[in-house]
């Protein structure tokens, strides 16, 4: 087999190479146009609650903890006017077997390749995904590859990316480690083409409904411990998966009051694409790198169709900072006795703060919580951080630049609620599907789609669309 | 020298500069794509040959020889005394019997 695999050939397989390793035929979906039918390709690709919760108690994963922060909730009090302060929980989701709530993507894909009968699985992630992919992979008795974007062009490496890639082949998994650039995805294509194994992408319907039994398990055990559902549910938001998995399976329980809250580290000004910025942060995910991106362009991901579409079901969207987050890492530690990783703490930071604005008896579900260890530890961050010249301060989090310094609230009552305004997100996601469908003209069809995919309404699309001079037929 | 068996990380450049994508970042256009893969030897070698390895997977790969028995260099990093600071504000704030109480 001679096939050319210069990078434009490799690349020009795309198509051909990801239907033979996901299995699905997202034709079956489309409409022709920019919309697609979302809720058929969940339902009929993806597998039901039952199945997933059945799937998942298989391999241990789920019914993690909700636990009661009952110091960090006093503090956000005594930060807050009188009467204000809502109750803080955690979902703790470092308890699931690879130590972080990835273990449910992982899951769900595992089980549907060993189902397929495909050997092996790969997942391009330099995440807990990587992780718990192999975690599951060796559970099922298939072969797993983890590809990382690892090392800078000095093979200097995050500690955070450096102790993924432990982790990952200390469950058995082979770990193909890259430096920085988006050309991690050709050799994604060609190691699918090379091996035939399945792609265990994070973007599947499969792997999303993984995500649904969080939301619907978190509604479930709060209403048995309180006997109401929680008023927030913040969500760390990188690809948008955990938004849009969680989010669903909080509909599914019927808790249709709950208010969806995503929180994203704030990397704005630094480059995902550059090898000078890629040392220069201090969160590999969680931020607004690719929170904000995959919002504003879902269909960006390794899939065809993504199924994860954070922009369906976020209510409000708030930006943290990476000193903010540091901070309550601690206090999860020192206040609650969790020793907790700092990336899942992103949803935690901005409900401390979020609480400070509610009553005192209104509750907000954090819905994560991550492993921790060498590497992954507030420590050797902050201690790489400065290796690389990053000035580490106390002060105002508002004065934090990404990539220059990392500003530690010097007191708690710093930690502040900033919005991002999702209407400008909407805007740029409507803009993008015009642009990337190259249209002058939609149809109702599309029209509608864009509605419901925006969580908007239709002044708000039709202001956009005039905008961009595109007509309705 | 490493003998055949021996567990080593290689390196390959995957894509030299001038084949890189387009749009990239101009410091990332000027460096290589580059990979790192650890596997058993399949020959013998000494650091900086070319040598073919057996990844975990049973896939075969070629690079450059870089380490053997590469060890794992992450660890807690350099103490952070500012940590200690803010664990001892936070204890004091919320149990430390302040002018609140």
């Amino acid at each position: 087999m001679n096939r050319d695999m210069s990078y434009s050939a490799v690349m020009s397989r795309k198509n051909e190479i990801m239907k033979k390793a996901i299995g699905i035929d997202y034709s079956l979906f489309e409409s022709g146009g920019i919309s697609f039918d979302y809720e058929r390709m969940m339902r009929e690709a993806g597998y039901s609650l039952e199945e997933i919760q059945r799937i998942q108690s298989g391999t241990g994963v789920g019914n993690t903890p909700i636990l009661e922060l009952r110091n960090i909730t006093a503090l956000a009090r005594k930060c807050a006017p009188k009467g204000k302060g809502a109750r803080i929980f955690i979902k703790d989701e470092a308890a699931n077997p690879s130590g972080s709530f990835k273990a449910r993507r992982a899951a769900n894909a595992v089980y549907h390749a060993k189902k397929l009968g495909y050997k092996g699985v790969i997942a391009a992630t330099s995440g807990n995904y990587g992780a718990a992919v192999a975690s599951q992979a060796a559970m099922a008795g298939l072969k797993c590859i983890i590809v990382q974007e690892c090392y800078d062009s000095k093979m200097v490496g995050q500690p955070e990316i450096l102790e993924k890639q432990r982790v990952c082949e200390a469950y058995g998994a082979e770990v193909v480690q890259l430096s920085v650039g988006p050309e991690l995805f050709y050799t994604f294509l060609r190691l699918l083409e090379e091996t035939g194994y399945f792609n265990a992408s994070l973007y599947t319907p499969f792997g999303i409904a993984g995500v649904e039994t969080l939301g619907y398990e978190l509604v479930m055990q709060f209403r048995e411990k309180l006997g109401k559902d929680p008023d927030k549910v913040l969500i760390t938001h990188a690809g948008g998966g955990n938004v849009t998995g969680t989010a669903r399976g909080i509909i599914k329980a019927g808790a249709d009051k709950v208010e969806v809250v995503g929180a994203s580290v704030d990397l704005s000004g630094l480059h995902m694409a550059s090898d000078k910025d890629f040392n220069r942060k201090s969160f590999t995910t969680g931020h607004t790198g690719f929170g904000i991106p995959f919002a504003t362009w879902p269909d960006r991901a390794d899939v065809p169709r993504n199924a994860a579409r954070p922009l369906r079901y976020l209510d409000r969207y708030l930006i943290v900072k990476q000193g903010e987050v540091f901070f309550v890492t601690e206090a999860l530690s020192v206040l609650e006795g969790i020793e907790r990783g700092p990336a899942g703490n992103t949803s935690l930071t901005a409900a401390f703060a979020l609480a400070q604005e509610m009553d005192e008896d209104q509750t907000i579900v954090v819905q994560e919580t991550e492993y921790t260890g060498a590497g992954k530890h507030p420590m050797p961050q902050i201690s790489f951080a400065k290796q690389n010249g990053i000035e580490v301060l106390f002060g105002d989090p508002d004065e934090e630049i990404p990539g220059k310094n990392i500003v530690f609230p010097d007191e708690p009552s710093k930690i502040k609620i900033r919005d991002f305004d999702l209407s400008k997100a909407k805007a740029s996601y409507i803009k993008n599907a015009i642009n990337n469908y190259g249209k002058t003209e939609i149809n109702r069809n599309d029209f509608d789609f864009l509605i419901k995919d925006a969580k908007s309404d239709e002044e708000f699309v039709l202001s956009v669309l005039t905008e961009l001079g595109v007509k309705i037929s | 020298m490493v003998r055949k068996g021996d567990w080593v990380q290689i390196h390959q450049i995957v894509l030299k500069p001038e084949e890189r994508a387009a749009h990239l970042p101009e410091d990332t256009k000027k460096v290589p794509l580059e990979l790192w893969v650890k596997g058993f030897a399949l020959e013998d070698g000494k650091i900086g040959d070319e040598i073919e390895i057996q990844t975990v997977t049973g896939r075969k790969v070629k690079g450059e020889l870089l380490k053997v028995n590469p060890r794992y260099i992450h660890d807690f990093g350099d103490y952070v005394p500012e940590l200690t600071k803010i664990d001892m504000q936070l204890k004091e704030i919320a149990f430390g019997g302040g002018k609140d109480e």
